[in-house]
C-alpha cells in the first residue's frame, strides 16, 4: 500500500534517469502506472461493500504520533477509483496532446507527483500526514498550471493558485494541529470516538473555522474561488485531471471524511449551506456569460462544488447519498466535457464558443461524447446525473423550514449548469460547420477514446445504477455517517413526485435558457463591468498594497550601504538596550566587588584612549588602521590580565590579519579622502558614543546579576574525566560542543568560497569586456 | 616593504612559524592553543612570506590553491566525528588511543577534529586574503 501511494513519487525521480527514452515514442507506456494502481484498488472493492475497514500502518515519526497510516473505505475508494481511474485516462490522452512536447517527460513527473499526493491525502487516517499531502498537491499542481512557463499568465494563475491553497493550507494545518490536541489524537479513526468531547470543546469554533478556510481555499468556495478560472490556463490535461476530478474535490473530500468528527452540528450546517450555497448561485450565473469554453467550464465546475459543499452541509441521509452520486457524476461528466475541449482547442486552435459550431461532420465521435456528457450534466433521463439531480432535490424538499429556498436555489443553479453543459457539450457540435474549420480532421484515436468510455459510463450507470449502487455508493454514505445504512437504492425512475416536477422545470428552463441566450461579447462585456468589486481584483489589490509597502520598506532598510546597515542595527540595539536598562533595571555599581585597578591597567587603558583619538582625528586612512590595530591588541593584553590567554591568543591573530587585510585593500586607494561632511560625522560619533556608553552599562549590569558558576565548575571537573583534557576551553571546542565547530568551519568554509566566487567571478567579467 | 633583510629573514620564518603552528594545535587539549589559533598562526605565516616575496612565490611554495584545505580540512573533521558511530558510539565521542606517543601526546579523535578546524583555518584566511590582494 505505501508503495502504491508512492509510486508516482518514485517515478517522478527516476525521470531523468528513463524519461528521455520514453517521451519520444513510448509515452503511453506512463499510463501503466495509473492504470495498474486503478486495477489494484478496484480489487480491494469486495473488501469495502463487506464493510471491513481495511487499516495499512507503516511507522514514521511514531515519537510525535505522526504515521503513514492508510485507512481505505468507502470514501477513500471512490476518491482512489476517481484518482487512477480519470488519472489513466488522462495520462493517455496527455501522450496525444502534448505529443513532440520537449518536456513532456517532466509532464507526466509533474502528473504522477500530484497523482500520489492525492492518493495520499485521501487514504491518510492520520491528519497530519493527511496534511503533508495536502500541500504536495498544492505543490505539485503549482507546476502543472504553469507548465507553459513561457508565458506571463501562466506563471501569474500558477502562483495565485498556489497563494489561495497554500494560504489555505496554513489555515488547515493549524486547524489539524488544534483538532489533534482536543480531540487527543491524530487518528480520524480515534477522532470519530470523541466526537462529543471535540463539539462541546470550547476550542470547536476555531477547529472549524480552520477547516472551514482550508477546504474552502481548495474547493474553490466563495469568495476563494477566483484562482481556479485562472487556472484555465493549463495544459487541458491539467484542467481536466486537477479541476474536474480531483484536486478541487480534495476540499470536499475533507468535509466529507470530517462530517461524521465535527458534522451535524449547528455552525458546521449553517456554514456549509449558506457558503455552498452563494457558491453554487454565483458561479452557475457567472458560467452563462462566459465565451471561453474552459472558462464555462471552471464557472460550472465551481458551481457544482458549492453543490457538493451544500449537500454536506445539509448533512442528512438524502443529502450526503445525493453527494456521493453528485461526487461520481460530476467527475464522469465534467472529465470528458474538459478533454473535448482539449480536443477542440488542439484541432481548431480556438476556444471561443460563439465560433465554433457544426464540428459534428469532421469529429462525429467527439461529439458523441461531449453530446453524452452534456446529457449526464443536465440530468436528462435516462443519464446518471438524472440520478444524481433527482437526490438533490430529494434531499433538498425534505429539509424543513429552508426547503422552498433552498430548492429555488439548488433549481436556479442546476439550470445554470445545464446552459453551460449545452454551451460546452451541444453548441460547438451542432449547426453549420465554418468554412475556416472544414479542413479539420478527427484527431488520433487516444485523444477521443477517453472522453467516450467517460461519458459511456456516465450513461450506462444512470441505466444501470445497480452497477455503483451496493459497490461504491453506499459505503461512501456508510463512511461520511460512519454506520452501516442499508436504507436505500439508486433508482433512474422514482415514480410521479414533486422531484419530477423539479426536474422538468431544471430541464424545461435550462433548454429555454440556451435557445433564448447566444453566447456574444456584449454579455460578457456586461459581466466584466462588475469586474472592480469581484473577490479576485480585491485581493490583487490587497497583494498589490502589500507588495508595495515591502517594497518600501525594502528599500529603505536595504539601501545597498553598509554604513546604513550598521547605523540601522545601532539604532534599533540602542532603543532595545536604553529601554530596557532605563526601565527594567535600578542602576548602581558595587565599588567594593571590582577588582583593584593595577598599574597595567591604567597603561594599557591611556594607551587606547590615545589610539582611539588617532583613529578618529588621523588624516591618513593607514595611520587609522594602525591604531585599530593598537586598540585590538591592547584588548588583548586586557584578556591576558584576566586569565583567558586562549582567547588573548586568537584575538592577537585576529587582530593581526584584519590590519593585513585592510592594508591589502587600503593599499590602492587614494591615502586620504574626506568623504563624510562634518554632519554625518558627528552623527556617527553621537550614535557610537551611546551604544558603546549603553554596552558598558549592560557590562555593569551583568556584574551585579549573580554569577551561575555551575556550568564552568562542570565543565572544569568533568573536562579531564570525559574528554581527557586540561585546557577547558579547547576541550569545549573540539569535544563538549564539537558539532558547534563542525558547523562553525563549514561557515568558515562557505564565508570564504563567497568572497572567492563574488571577486573571481567580478574579475572574469571584467576581463571580458 | 621588498627590503632584504625581511625577504632573508621570512624564508627562515617561515618554517619556524609552522612548526609553532603546529606546536600551538598539538598542545591545545592540554595548554592555551588549539586548532583554530593554530590555523592562524600557520596562515600569518605564509601572508608574511608573501609580504616579503610576493604573492606569486608564496603560492610556488605551498604548490595548489589553499581553496583545497578547506574540503580536506572539513572531511577530517567529519571523519573523526563519524568514526565513532563504526564502534558504536553516538556522533563525536571523543575516542582515546591510551598510550601517548612521543611529542605528540595522547592521539584520539578530538585531536583529528582539531587537525580538521587546522587546515580549514589556513585555507578560509589565505584564500581570502590571496584573492582580495590579487583582485586589487
Amino acid at each position: 500500500m505505501l508503495l502504491s501511494v508512492l509510486s508516482g513519487f518514485i517515478l517522478a525521480a527516476s525521470l531523468p534517469l528513463i524519461g528521455k527514452y520514453l517521451k519520444e515514442k513510448w509515452a503511453i507506456l506512463f499510463s501503466l502506472l495509473p492504470l495498474s494502481l486503478f486495477i489494484y484498488f478496484l480489487s480491494f472493492q469486495p473488501d469495502i461493500s463487506d464493510d471491513k475497514n481495511l487499516l495499512f500502518s507503516y511507522n514514521w515519526v511514531p515519537s510525535i504520533g505522526v504515521d503513514f497510516n492508510f485507512h481505505l473505505d468507502g470514501l477513500s475508494l471512490l476518491f482512489t477509483l476517481l484518482i487512477t481511474g480519470i488519472g489513466s485516462l488522462v495520462f493517455i490522452y496527455t501522450a496525444a496532446y502534448l505529443k513532440g512536447h520537449p518536456y513532456l517527460d517532466r509532464f507526466y513527473g509533474y502528473l504522477a507527483m500530484f497523482m500520489s499526493s492525492m492518493l495520499g491525502l485521501v487514504l491518510s487516517d492520520n491528519i497530519i500526514t493527511l496534511f503533508i499531502f495536502w500541500e504536495l498537491t498544492s505543490i505539485s499542481s503549482f507546476f502543472l498550471i504553469g507548465f507553459n512557463n513561457d508565458s506571463e499568465a501562466s506563471r501569474k494563475s500558477s502562483l495565485l493558485a498556489l497563494g489561495v491553497t497554500g494560504f489555505g493550507g496554513l489555515f488547515l494545518l493549524a486547524g489539524m494541529v488544534v483538532l489533534g490536541y482536543v480531540g487527543g489524537s491524530y487518528s480520524i479513526l480515534e477522532l470519530m470516538n470523541a466526537t462529543d468531547l471535540i463539539q462541546s470543546h470550547p476550542l470547536f469554533v476555531s477547529i472549524l473555522v480552520l477547516v472551514f478556510i482550508g477546504a474552502f481555499t481548495k474547493s474553490a468556495q466563495f469568495p476563494f474561488h477566483f484562482w481556479l478560472p485562472g487556472a484555465m490556463k493549463a495544459p487541458t490535461p491539467v484542467s481536466t485531471y486537477l479541476h474536474s476530478a480531483t484536486m478541487v474535490k480534495a476540499g470536499i473530500y475533507l468535509l466529507a471524511r470530517f462530517t461524521p468528527v465535527l458534522g451535524a452540528h449547528e455552525y458546521w450546517n449553517s456554514t456549509l449551506i449558506i457558503v455552498g450555497c452563494i457558491t453554487m448561485v454565483y458561479a452557475g450565473i457567472h458560467a452563462i456569460f462566459r465565451l471561453d469554453l474552459k472558462g464555462i467550464l471552471a464557472y460550472s465546475t465551481i458551481s457544482a462544488l458549492g453543490i457538493l459543499v451544500f449537500l454536506i452541509g445539509l448533512g442528512t441521509d438524502d443529502a450526503l447519498l445525493a453527494a456521493a452520486v453528485f461526487i461520481l457524476v460530476h467527475a464522469l461528466y465534467k472529465a470528458t466535457l474538459f478533454l473535448v475541449t482539449g480536443i477542440i482547442d488542439h484541432e481548431t486552435g480556438t476556444r471561443d464558443v460563439s465560433k465554433l459550431s457544426g464540428l459534428n461532420k469532421v469529429m462525429l465521435p467527439v461529439g458523441i461524447a461531449a453530446g453524452l456528457a452534456a446529457l449526464s450534466n443536465a440530468g436528462i433521463p435516462p443519464s446518471f446525473g438524472f440520478v444524481g439531480k433527482d437526490l438533490i432535490y430529494e434531499a433538498t424538499l425534505h429539509i424543513g423550514d429552508w426547503a422552498y429556498l433552498l430548492t429555488g436555489a439548488a433549481v436556479i443553479t442546476n439550470i445554470c449548469l445545464l446552459f453551460a453543459g449545452f454551451l460546452a457539450g451541444f453548441k460547438p457540435f451542432l449547426g453549420k460547420l465554418p468554412v475556416t474549420y472544414e479542413n479539420v480532421h478527427l484527431p488520433s484515436p487516444l485523444l477521443y477514446v477517453p472522453p467516450l468510455i467517460l461519458a459511456s459510463l456516465g450513461i450506462l450507470f444512470g441505466i444501470l445504477p445497480l452497477l455503483v449502487d451496493d459497490s461504491l455508493i453506499k459505503p461512501v454514505v456508510a463512511a461520511m455517517l460512519n454506520t452501516s445504512s442499508d436504507f436505500f437504492h439508486l433508482q433512474l425512475w422514482h415514480g410521479w413526485s414533486t422531484v419530477l416536477l423539479l426536474s422538468s422545470i431544471t430541464i424545461g428552463g435550462g433548454v429555454g435558457l440556451y435557445f433564448i441566450l447566444n453566447p456574444s461579447e456584449g454579455l460578457l462585456t456586461k459581466a466584466t463591468r462588475f469586474e472592480p468589486i469581484s473577490p479576485l481584483s480585491i485581493t490583487g489589490k490587497i497583494t498589490g498594497l502589500f507588495h508595495g509597502i515591502s517594497q518600501g520598506y525594502t528599500s529603505v532598510i536595504q539601501n545597498g550601504y553598509l554604513r546604513y546597515y550598521v547605523i540601522t542595527i545601532l539604532v534599533f540595539l540602542s532603543f532595545l538596550l536604553g529601554y530596557k536598562i532605563f526601565q527594567g533595571i535600578d542602576l548602581y555599581l558595587n565599588v567594593a566587588t571590582l577588582s583593584e585597578i593595577t598599574i597595567y591597567e591604567v597603561i594599557v587603558l591611556g594607551i587606547m584612549a590615545v589610539s582611539i583619538v588617532y583613529t578618529v582625528f588621523t588624516k591618513s586612512r593607514l595611520v587609522a588602521v594602525a591604531s585599530m590595530g593598537v586598540i585590538g591588541y591592547c584588548i588583548c593584553l586586557v584578556f591576558l590580565f584576566y586569565s583567558a590567554p586562549d582567547l588573548a591568543m586568537t584575538q592577537f591573530s585576529i587582530d593581526t590579519l584584519t590590519v593585513i587585510l585592510f592594508v591589502l585593500v587600503l593599499y590602492n586607494l587614494p591615502k586620504y579622502l574626506k568623504l563624510s561632511d562634518t554632519g554625518s560625522r558627528v552623527r556617527d560619533g553621537l550614535l557610537a558614543l551611546i551604544f558603546g556608553g549603553l554596552i558598558s552599562l549592560l557590562t555593569l549590569e551583568v556584574l551585579n546579576e549573580p554569577l551561575e558558576r555551575e556550568i564552568s565548575a562542570y565543565y572544569a571537573e568533568t573536562a579531564y574525566k570525559l574528554a581527557k583534557g586540561k585546557n577547558v576551553v579547547n576541550v569545549i571546542l573540539v569535544d563538549f560542543r564539537g558539532s558547534d565547530t563542525m558547523v562553525e568551519i563549514i561557515v568558515l568554509a562557505i564565508a570564504a568560497i563567497g568572497v572567492f566566487s563574488l571577486l573571481k567571478l567580478r574579475l572574469k567579467s571584467i576581463e571580458k569586456e | 616593504m621588498k627590503t632584504i633583510i625581511f625577504k632573508t629573514a621570512s624564508s627562515y620564518l617561515l618554517p619556524l612559524l609552522l612548526l609553532f603552528a603546529i606546536f600551538i594545535l598539538l598542545r591545545g587539549h592540554y595548554l592555551p592553543g588549539g586548532g583554530f589559533v593554530g590555523g592562524l598562526i600557520a596562515a600569518i605565516a605564509f601572508v608574511l612570506h608573501s609580504f616579503a616575496n610576493g604573492i606569486e612565490r608564496t603560492r610556488g611554495i605551498i604548490k595548489f590553491h589553499p581553496g583545497f584545505l578547506m574540503p580536506i580540512g572539513l572531511s577530517i573533521a567529519l571523519c573523526s566525528g563519524l568514526a565513532p558511530l563504526l564502534v558504536g558510539s553516538p556522533f563525536m565521542t571523543g575516542l582515546w588511543y591510551h598510550n601517548p606517543i612521543p611529542v605528540i601526546g595522547m592521539i584520539g579523535t578530538a585531536l583529528i577534529f582539531d587537525i580538521g578546524v587546522f587546515l580549514v583555518v589556513i585555507g578560509v584566511v589565505l584564500t581570502i586574503i590571496f584573492t582580495i590582494s590579487e583582485t586589487i
